[in-house]
């Protein structure tokens, strides 16, 4: 993976950059390598640099001021929040200042009339429901990473979780945000009412992967808790009568809070993890969450499980009591280190597809497994066709890494083929950064670029990531008007 | 009249690729384009001055429909109605809720040649109701917005031109997707200043199979609000919650009395059981009403079209203001415009979080010094206000839309020049320069 060339210039003005740091956040400069070597990568661990200077300010104005000195200087920057990301985007530039968030972590305010928690970027997902779970209430988008990830790292990837099916993602559960722009200005965009007036900025910001600007605070939506939940573990005999039943869950008019698939390699793993009591014998796992009023639970129950036995499900069991509804979901959660245990390394891969293309990518997969001569488990937000193939490897033995890599995007490819995209909720970081091209054209990028200009002209913000070739703004900005030579086109007219 | 309007040409694309020779044609040219549908939006927004008009009705037709996925595309000509009826045979439908703005804009101040091209351009049934580009292009959601998302929330991908006169696309056809900036939402909502869309995708949810609404009578804005943020504090799940006050008409409500709406949907069972417990919540707060399916779909059909306002006659001035603020707060909006404004109306949908406001045309209130002062009663609790019914000469001369904070004006400036830097696109229907 390929990044941008880091400028002897700037990392001549190493000293001098720390010094003028150090004026605007004094106790948050970290230049001694052990401690910056925290900071080396993210999730997506294939990857790792030494960032130039690690700063953690503790306040929006030590934010601002950051931005200002390195915009001033020309410097890169690289936001970070927990370093959860699992494409790449918080690796750090080696000419590049690392502007940690981690310490911005207070929530402001809670206001259940309006219902809505404003808190600063270094907030974790799970401390907003836990701030709200007494009085009844919660913040939607789940991330299975809600442990560790922030807020403001959520906003930046658009994160989803497996109650997004019903609840959407993070962009859809935002109302607003300060932003700090790379020259150092306070925006706020949006606040407490319902969708941010002229043109939808915070839409853009959200899944910006750090690129257009800081989040120094976010207001988000919280709901209350559904009365009741209840989860199916319905177990089949082949993928196929799986997708079958997704699509005909959907297709009677049902959106589950959740509706999550496993194929075997996948419940064989977290069983073996978790020992949730799982079906062995089976090809495939869907487990469906209804949440709402009990009446309503109980007649969807039922309709769900009437749907999976017509199409030839093997195993259904119904969680009877909060405990087991967790336990079924233990398993799914615990897929990625579960899938840890049985491999060296592994891969995390985020596709989506068009529900119907499921078994047929499934297939493929196998074939490509023998191609690669490397094997896949497949975890999969099956109710909105995000797929997370995991790619087993052991970056010890030469060459799997790359092998696996090639694998991956192979896999991005088919999704791509099949009607789908290349990342359903993880963004695409360096990891996927260099596939764009197969899902968009130049002017499509173009255009994408445009807004990157609008808003970091310059290009210091997270570079090298998202886009394969970053243009510069001035050729962005050329227009080919070709005055007198475009024949009045043959158009109706009156 | 403000503007010559003798010499509009209307181009008629029929293909994606049209709409790209007209754009590159206005460049070419140097003469800015007005983007239109049908035209049953146009009085909406700031007069925009172009000379020439890019009519978007021929571009019309599903392009694929497939219920199982959740996923419509089709082209932004294609008529609101076709698409309803489509989604409507597979029990499906477009879960923000269009408002049918038609009615309220229809009899306002257009000038002559306008409203007759309008006849002209409107001669097929995809009139009523608009276009499936201009309900995406305005970005307005009806009373389920607080439950079920705005339209923004909805579209997953688009085509378009852009002021560049270059074709591109945005998003995807699948339901979640994060690959890329999120083009879609910048051009929802954006009033076809940024570029002129061709084609959308949308995530289309089931059409709730039951519903009932609770009315209750007799409570004062102040009240209205308390119980309907109780009710959305509650897990009921309500899907609309409107107060409409004293003096204010509305279906089934006389001009003396005030009712609050609470909308309950889904499955038949659920709707039965939740019933009954919303009963008991609002019990204590006055004589309840319950409207059966039928009839409650008239009601919200009517708040979502903000049917109270629309004119009953001819040459009616009033103006009509959509206002957007934290839902707990809307009352206290409302009190601090009637403050100033004592000759104002209005009622209230989002649970307190939108209010339309109608100004009538003899306050002796210059129309700027309205818009301040309804602005100024937002400064405290944030929002914004859109001057969505008014005559031309009055939308030329105020800000129809909130003016942005410098930074952020700034910024959006920025985002208009690069996505259409000679303003050939609807220059000015935003704001001024955008
Ligand atoms: C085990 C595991 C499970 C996961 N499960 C899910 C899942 O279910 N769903 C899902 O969507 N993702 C998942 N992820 C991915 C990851 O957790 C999310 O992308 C998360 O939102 C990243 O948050 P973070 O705070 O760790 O951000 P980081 O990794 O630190 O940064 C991510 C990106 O955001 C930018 N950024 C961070 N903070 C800011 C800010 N304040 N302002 C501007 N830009 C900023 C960074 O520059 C970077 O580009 C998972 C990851 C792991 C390791």
């Amino acid at each position: 993976m390929l990044m941008p060339e880091p400028d002897p210039q700037i990392l001549a003005r190493r000293k001098e950059l720390a010094e003028r740091l150090r004026q605007a956040v004094p106790d948050g400069v970290i230049e001694d390598e052990a401690s910056r070597r925290v900071y080396e990568q993210d999730a997506l661990t294939a990857y790792r640099q030494l960032p130039m200077i690690v700063v953690l300010p503790s306040s929006t104005e030590e934010v601002a001021a950051v931005l200002r000195i390195c915009s001033s200087m020309g410097v890169k920057v690289v936001p970070r929040g927990a370093g959860t990301s699992l494409s790449g985007g918080a690796l750090p530039l080696a000419d590049g200042v690392l502007l940690g968030l981690a310490r911005l972590n207070r929530i402001l305010d809670i206001d259940y009339d309006n219902r809505t928690v404003t808190c600063q970027p270094g907030v974790t997902n799970l401390a907003i429901s836990r701030a709200v779970d007494a009085r009844g209430f919660y913040y939607a988008p789940d991330p299975s990473s809600q442990i560790a990830c922030t807020i403001g790292g959520n906003v930046a990837e658009n994160s989803g979780g497996v109650h997004c099916l019903k609840y959407g993602l993070t962009t859809n559960n935002v109302l607003g945000v300060q932003l700090v722009t790379i020259d150092g200005e306070v925006l706020h965009i949006g606040g407490r009412h319902l969708d941010a007036e002229g043109y939808d900025l915070l839409g853009i910001l959200t899944g910006s992967e750090g690129l257009l600007g800081v989040v120094t605070e976010v207001t988000v939506r919280i709901l209350p808790k559904p009365e009741t939940a209840r989860a199916l573990l319905i177990g089949f005999a082949s993928n196929e009568a799986a997708g079958d039943t997704v699509a005909a869950i959907i297709g009677a008019g049902i959106i589950p809070a959740g509706m999550e698939m496993m194929d075997k390699p996948a419940i064989h793993a977290a069983e073996a993890f978790v020992h949730v009591g799982y079906p062995l014998d089976v090809e495939a796992l869907l487990i469906v969450e209804l949440d709402g009023p009990g009446a309503e639970v109980d007649h969807l129950c039922e309709a769900v499980t009437r749907i999976a036995r017509e199409r030839g499900a093997v195993s259904c069991r119904m969680s009877n009591s909060e405990a087991e509804r967790l336990s079924f979901w233990a398993g799914r959660k615990a897929a990625f280190p579960a899938v840890g245990r049985i491999s060296p390394d592994y891969l995390c891969m985020d596709g989506t597809i068009p529900r119907k293309a499921l078994p047929a990518v499934l297939a493929r997969l196998r074939e490509l497994e023998s191609e690669f001569g490397l094997r896949v488990a497949n975890v999969f937000h099956a109710g909105d066709g995000n797929l997370h193939p995991l790619i087993l490897f052991d970056s010890n033995a030469p060459g799997e890494l790359e092998r696996a890599e090639a694998f991956g995007a192979a896999i991005l490819r088919l999704c791509v083929q099949v009607g789908g995209v290349l990342t359903g909720e993880h963004g695409v970081g360096i990891e996927k950064r260099d596939l764009m091209p197969e899902q968009f054209t130049e002017t499509d990028l173009a255009h994408q670029q445009r807004l990157k200009c609008a808003f970091d002209p310059a290009g210091l913000l997270n570079p090298g990531k998202v886009f394969p070739v970053l243009h510069r703004c001035a050729e962005l900005g050329r227009m080919h008007v070709h005055r007198g030579q475009l024949a009045f086109p043959d158009i109706p007219r009156f | 009249m403000p503007f010559a309007r003798h010499n509009v040409t209307t181009l008629v694309p029929r293909t994606p690729a049209e709409v790209t020779d007209a754009v590159r044609w206005a460049l070419s040219a140097g003469e800015p384009l007005e983007v239109a549908g049908t035209g049953s939006k146009r009085a909406l927004g700031r007069p925009v001055v172009a000379s020439h008009r890019l009519n978007l009705s021929a571009l019309s037709g599903i392009v694929s429909y497939e219920p199982e996925e959740l996923v419509l595309t089709a082209r932004a000509g294609t008529g609101m109605q076709e698409i309803e009826a489509l989604l409507a045979q597979r029990n499906q439908c477009l879960a923000f809720e269009p408002p049918d703005l038609g009615p309220l804009l229809g009899a306002s101040g257009i000038p002559n040649a306008g409203e007759r091209e309008r006849g002209r351009d409107a001669g097929s049934a995809a009139a009523a109701g608009g276009t499936f580009g201009g309900v995406i292009s305005t970005g307005y959601s009806g009373p389920r917005r607080f439950k079920a998302g705005a339209v923004r929330d909805h579209v997953l991908g688009i085509a378009a031109v852009s002021g560049r006169g270059e074709a591109f696309v945005g998003g995807g056809k699948v339901v979640k997707n994060v690959t890329g900036y999120d083009l879609p939402k910048l051009l929802t909502g954006a009033f076809g200043t940024l570029a002129v869309l061709t084609e959308i995708s949308v995530k289309v949810l089931p059409a709730p199979e039951d519903t009932r609404t609770v009315l209750v009578d007799g409570l004062s804005p102040r009240e209205a609000v308390q119980l309907m943020t109780r009710v959305l504090q509650s897990p009921l799940d309500v899907t609309g919650a409107s107060h409409v006050p004293v003096g204010v008409r509305a279906p089934g409500k006389s001009l003396d009395a005030s009712i609050t709406a609470l909308r309950l949907e889904g499955f038949r069972p659920s709707v039965e059981f939740r019933l009954t417990q919303l009963r008991t919540l609002v019990a204590s707060s006055g004589p309840v009403v319950v409207l059966e399916r039928e009839e409650s779909k008239v009601f919200w059909q009517a708040v979502r079209d903000v049917q109270p306002f629309v004119p009953l006659e001819e040459g009616d001035r009033a103006s009509v203001w959509r206002i957007s603020a934290p839902p707990a707060q809307g009352a206290a909006v409302l009190e601090r415009i009637q403050e100033s404004i004592p000759e104002t109306r209005a009622f209230f949908d989002w649970g307190g979080g939108l209010i339309w406001l109608r100004v009538p045309n003899d306050t002796g209130v210059e129309p700027k010094a309205i818009a301040a002062r309804i602005r100024e009663a937002l400064v405290a609790s944030g929002g914004h206000a859109t001057l969505v019914r008014a005559p031309e000469s009055v939308r030329a001369v105020v800000d129809v839309f909130q003016p942005p904070a410098a930074g952020v004006a700034e910024l959006s400036r920025r985002v208009k020049l690069q996505f259409d830097p000679s303003c050939v696109l609807n220059p000015g229907r935003l704001y001024v320069g955008v």
